[in-house]
């Protein structure tokens, strides 16, 4: 089986996460996003334990694992959704300014979140408004950046509707007439509106048929090499990771056990739960 | 409805009637100066002036247990307690009415409780006190208008929980009233809230109005007086300071637009004026009247006048 690895946006690949010291820095650019040191525990469970991790601007980053291996608390932690109880993460704004997530004010996050960021629920109706009409759900993080001409912010959910190949014609439909790809697709459509920078994506195609999941991965691909996003992807899916990242981690338990080029974690895992996991998807 | 109703049995005796009033004697003895003690009305008057230095914001005051059940404007009512003296003279009016039952319980109210002098003209009055309406007679500086509100949350059907409608006023984050209005040009073609209709106060805080209609929320932007705010049930107070900028929400290409029934008034002849429709006799008769009684009447009396 071949796979069309995707193209990395930098031409010198930047370290693999949680290496060198003063790393950051790769072929001239500053990593969009880098988080070091990151732990929280629930109790006993270190659902995060010294995690580093770096995303560079047009890059995308698959964080892969078992359930409960801490992929989504450290979605959320990495977006500022939780506060992490040691580490930290930098935020590069496109002045070129490094940001504390955890220790701007939630004001700042707010205008951080409906501006340069983007979140993906697995489930739609966590991202949704279910009772405002498509065009409404795409307009409102529109409205909530300044825009206040009904006819611009129509003709802006419309032209999105087709990019995320749902008929423009539903544009003054409610979500929940939608298909559970379509109400995916919408979910998409409305985060990107506004040209975020960094996408966090949380198993957006985890609940949906395969021929959904591969028809949205591949739309997926398709955007983000137009806008030249950086995506978080966090996905059980090795598949999704091999068709849409550049670059992947390994979770289990807590802990970042291997990272690197999709392809080399892939081809050649080096470290034993890698292997079982790349092993089990061959299998299946 | 049963308000028109009222309004045409009182209004008729009330019409040619004495605008101006003194309370019986003087206050009731049996009563502190406003029936509030003098702690509640300080308390209250705290949270006015912080409403007044952070225009349209919500302060939360103890509302106290009033005669009167709520629904009844007991807000509005604690509001005209803590800030009327013995020189006001005072208005109430409910939809415009002064002649209402519960302009009238509530006229009757202070009279008894302070013994202050009363009017219907909009001109002379102090204080006013209302309920869904803004007097049509432009207010002047020195007057304080005191609205009774029942839901001072402009966000509270789109958004039940009053943590995050706390968390949206305190990072101005107001895209969900937006989305509304949005949703209603795609339902109605236009923006469908004819009542209550949301404002920005000084470009900051949204801020419900009241459920005045909106042909009156052009008047409260840079109003000369002093707007009060008082929910007795919610325990809020918000305000406008004089002069102050309020804008109603709208789109460049839908701008907020005040309707009022294409129609002259059937007594006074105001095609300015908001009217009620009233309805004349049980065979389907109808006509269309000033909400406001103290304009009508003026009107009326200067066309007498002229003739
Ligand atoms: N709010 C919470 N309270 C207690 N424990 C939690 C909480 N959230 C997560 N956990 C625990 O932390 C660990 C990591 O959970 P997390 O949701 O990050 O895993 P995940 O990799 O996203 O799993 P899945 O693939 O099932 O979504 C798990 O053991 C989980 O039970
Ligand atoms: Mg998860
Ligand atoms: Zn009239």
């Amino acid at each position: 089986m071949m796979h069309d690895l995707p193209h990395h946006p930098h031409p010198d690949p930047p370290p693999p996460a949680g290496e060198g010291r003063g790393g950051g820095v790769s072929g001239g650019a500053c990593p969009l996003l880098a988080a070091h040191g990151l732990s929280l525990r629930y109790g006993a469970v270190p659902a995060l334990d010294d995690v580093s991790l770096s995303i560079w601007p047009g890059e995308v980053v698959a964080i892969v694992g078992e359930s409960g291996s801490g992929k989504t608390t450290l979605l959320r932690v990495l977006s500022g959704l939780l506060r992490p109880e040691a580490g930290e993460v930098l935020y590069r704004d496109p002045e070129g300014a490094a940001h504390s997530i955890h220790g701007m004010g939630e004001a700042a996050l707010r205008r951080l979140h409906r501006s340069d960021w983007g979140f993906v629920h697995q489930n739609p109706r966590d991202g949704l408004r279910l009772g405002v009409s498509a065009g409404g759900n795409i307009g409102e993080r529109l409205m909530a950046t300044g825009a206040r001409h009904y006819g611009c912010i129509r003709a802006a959910a419309s032209d999105w509707l087709r990019r995320v190949e749902i008929d423009p014609a539903r544009l003054d439909h409610l979500p929940r007439t939608f298909s559970g790809g379509m109400q995916q697709r919408l979910q998409i459509a409305r985060t990107l509106v506004t040209h975020p920078r960094l996408v966090f994506m949380d198993e957006p195609t985890g609940g949906l048929d395969v021929s959904v999941q591969a028809r949205l991965l591949d739309l997926i691909r398709g955007l983000v090499a137009e806008l030249g996003l950086s995506v978080l992807l966090v996905t059980h899916d090795i598949a999704a990771a091999r068709l849409l990242a550049h670059r992947m981690l390994v979770m289990r338990r807590g802990r970042v056990v291997e990272s690197g080029l999709t392809d080399r974690v892939l081809d050649d895992p080096q470290h034993e739960y890698t292997q079982l996991l790349v092993a089990s998807v061959l299998a299946a | 409805m049963s308000a028109t109703q009222t309004r045409s049995a009182e209004g008729a005796a009330a019409a040619g009637g004495e605008h101006r009033s003194r309370g019986p004697a003087g206050p009731d003895a049996g009563y502190n100066f406003g029936y509030l003690d003098e702690n509640t009305k300080r308390m209250i008057r705290r949270a006015l002036l912080k409403a007044v230095a952070i225009p349209g914001h919500q302060v939360p005051f103890g509302s106290r247990e009033m005669p009167l059940p709520y629904g009844w404007g007991t807000g509005g009512i604690q509001v005209t307690a803590a800030v009327i003296g013995p020189d006001d003279t005072l208005k109430v009016i409910d939809q415009g009415a002064d002649d209402t039952t519960n302009a009238v319980s509530i006229r009757r109210f202070f009279a008894r409780v302070t013994g202050v002098e009363t009017t219907e003209r909009t001109a002379e009055a102090t204080i006013i006190q209302t309920r869904h309406r803004i007097p049509e007679t432009p207010l002047h500086e020195g007057q304080v208008l005191v609205y009774q509100v029942p839901m001072p949350e402009p966000l509270f059907r789109l958004e039940p929980s009053v943590t995050e409608t706390r968390r949206m006023h305190a990072l101005a984050d107001y895209s969900l009233m937006h989305v509304k209005l949005y949703e209603d040009i795609v339902r109605h073609g236009h923006i469908a809230t004819s009542y209550n209709y949301p404002v920005m106060v000084n470009g900051r805080y949204l801020m419900s109005p009241s459920p005045i209609p909106a042909f009156d929320n052009p008047k409260m932007h840079r109003m000369p007086a002093l707007q009060l705010f008082g929910a007795g049930r919610e325990k809020r107070i918000y305000a406008v300071p004089p002069w102050t900028e309020v804008r109603s929400l709208d789109f460049e290409d839908h701008p907020f637009e005040p309707v009022r029934a294409d129609a002259a008034c059937a007594l006074c002849g105001s095609r300015e004026s908001y009217l009620d429709e009233v309805v004349t006799d049980d065979r389907g008769g109808r006509m269309f009247v000033c909400s406001d009684t103290d304009y009508c009447h003026t009107r009326q009396a200067r066309r007498e006048a002229a003739e």
